[in-house]
């Protein structure tokens, strides 16, 4: 699903965040990516989002060589990766389901599609109830959920969560990463960036450790 | 680097899309169609929701456009009254004070027998008083008076024969030869004075209308930039959940049409209101002129216009500010 070849990233200013990666990601694996602040986690989810580019080597997602797509294109190549943010990017004048219901709408998708599928989506998460709400009047893990379901409404094959347990309290990142879970188990791809060491080992998967830029560990899941 | 196998997933996404046949091409167009309908709509209803700053844009955008569009109406009512005056010159011949009403028939008899004067008025000093104490609002004034000041006028209208202005001004030496007359005063000059200020003032008008089309074009440029500003996080989260440049620009395109629809429905109304008001003034200025001229409406072909260029003005000027803006915004 993803295959990063002696990939680096040096910022515009000079600076190397990663250096020399590689790995791949196969179909239906679920991985975290750990590491230091500043060790690069966020780097190399951007550039398998293309909110950057690459300077050396090459990322393929889904087969498909990113430097080969053009600014047009990364609209399209976006749909197919959903992301989940630490800071949920979520629109505040738009209640859960128009946050949840907007992927299908840019893509768009029809009324009853729609409807059916952030309802499906909303279900996953356990916000049905709430899809008339505002985000504001949420909590924070809930809050995480609506930025969840908006990114999988559109079924994509591959997730990428950016510290999605970040402030939440441990009962509440473990129900998160279930919900992963449930994903993964249906063949979705996830990879998830955190540095909560103790949640990350006390679930059994693949674990990518970045120091400084570089790969420093890889070590396979448990199962 | 091995991945764990695991049992035969097929990603999910992958299932979507794949039976677009001839009745998926059907849907897709309906769909898009609908989007488009949808986010034009979606556009009216955020203007809606500032109602306030979106009327100031709006009269801002009226008012610019209905000075030149009420200029060029007005313009257009001058130049139809004024063509009827095309080949009317006329020289007024005021007859000195001691000539009787005999001795005046007698010169208006006579003049009518030349060949280079097709028509003469008759304007007894009576009928003059009485026209004017209607007419000027001094009658009493007048009635105060002994004795009618105001002289017999014949008014002259030359032959088509007379077309040039050495033809004209021989006549004028001629007319003022005959003693009966204390006066001979030529009404061409002025029309013709007028025929060239009407020119200026129409391409006055135009000039006029470029510039303020410009203000337009700025004014909503600005509006939409500062609409833009307003929601860079949403267009920020938009790109990063797949949104199209296209998606994104549509409905700020549509905002902009509104705008400019709505400040041309404001122009419309103002002129209309503008018109009504000068209608009496202008149909007494018509009635001392003895003139059965009354001021046109905003034509119906000028309303539409007046609508296009409006929303066109609006759609442009949003196609601009949004050409220059929103590339800077992209996630990071
Ligand atoms: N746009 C940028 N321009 C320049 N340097 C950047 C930019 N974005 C990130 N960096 C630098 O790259 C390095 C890696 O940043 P990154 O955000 O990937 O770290 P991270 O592992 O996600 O850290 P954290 O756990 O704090 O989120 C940091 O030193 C950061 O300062
Ligand atoms: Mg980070």
């Amino acid at each position: 699903m993803i295959t990063f070849t002696n990939t680096s990233k040096r910022y515009p200013g000079g600076f190397e965040a990663l250096n020399n990666i590689s790995f791949n990601l196969a179909a239906g694996e679920m991985a975290f990516l750990t590491g230091h602040s500043g060790a690069g986690k966020s780097t190399l989810l951007k550039l398998i989002a293309l909110i950057e580019r690459c300077s050396n080597g090459q990322v393929l997602v889904n087969g498909k060589n990113l430097a080969r797509i053009s600014r047009r294109g990364i609209p399209y190549h976006r749909r197919n990766v959903g992301v989940i943010f630490q800071d949920h990017r979520l629109l505040f004048d738009r209640t859960v389901f128009d946050n949840v219901a907007l992927p299908l709408v840019i893509a768009g998708n029809s009324r009853q599609e729609i409807h059916k599928r952030v309802r499906a989506a909303l279900d996953k998460v356990g916000l049905l109830e709430k899809e008339k709400l505002y985000p504001i009047t949420l909590s924070g893990g809930e809050q995480q959920r609506v930025g969840i379901a908006r990114a999988v409404v559109n079924k994509p094959p591959l997730l990428l969560a950016d510290e999605p347990t970040g402030n939440l309290d441990p009962e509440l990142s473990r129900e998160i990463m279930a919900i992963f879970e449930e994903f993964q188990r249906v063949g979705v791809s996830v990879l998830i960036a955190s540095h909560d060491i103790s949640l990350i080992q006390s679930l059994p998967y693949r674990v990518l450790q970045l120091d400084h830029g570089r790969l420093i560990n890889d070590i396979g899941g448990r199962l | 680097m091995m991945a764990r196998k695991r049992p035969a997933q097929r990603p999910v996404a992958e299932t979507r899309g794949a039976s677009v046949g001839k009745r998926g091409l059907r849907i897709g167009l309906h769909t898009y169609l609908l989007r488009h309908l949808q986010t034009f709509f979606y556009a009216l209803g955020q203007l809606f929701q500032k109602p306030l700053a979106t009327l100031m844009t709006s009269a801002v955008i009226g008012i610019a456009l209905a000075l030149p569009a009420g200029l060029h109406t007005l313009l257009n009512n001058t130049q139809q009254l004024t063509s009827d005056w095309n080949n009317s010159t006329r020289i007024s011949l005021f007859l000195k004070q001691n000539i009787n009403e005999r001795q005046s028939t007698a010169l208006a008899k006579k003049l009518r027998t030349k060949n280079e004067i097709s028509k003469v008025d008759y304007i007894s000093r009576e009928q003059a008083l009485e026209e004017f104490s209607a007419l000027s609002g001094f009658g009493d004034a007048l009635l105060a008076l002994d004795e009618n000041p105001l002289p017999t006028v014949l008014v002259v209208h030359p032959a088509m024969v007379i077309n040039s202005s050495v033809a004209i001004e021989a006549l004028l030496t001629e007319l003022r030869t005959h003693p009966e007359v204390d006066l001979a005063q030529l009404d061409m000059q002025w029309v013709e004075r007028l025929y060239a200020m009407l020119d200026t003032l129409s391409r006055g008008i135009w000039i006029l209308a470029s510039l303020l089309s410009l203000a337009v074009l700025l004014v909503v440029g600005n509006t939409i930039r500062l609409a833009i500003q307003n929601r860079r996080d949403e267009i920020v989260i938009i790109k990063l959940i797949g949104g199209t440049d296209a998606f994104i620009r549509r409905p700020f395109l549509y905002a902009g049409f509104w705008y400019g629809l709505f400040g041309g429905i404001i122009a419309f109304i103002l002129v209309q209101i503008s018109l009504l008001f000068l209608q009496e003034p202008v149909h007494h200025l018509a009635n001392l002129y003895h003139s059965q001229f009354k001021l046109n409406k905003f034509e119906l072909v000028n309303t539409f216009v007046l609508l296009t260029c409006a929303t066109l003005l609006g759609y442009l000027g949003s196609w601009l500010a949004v050409n220059r803006h929103l590339k800077d915004i992209e996630p990071s």
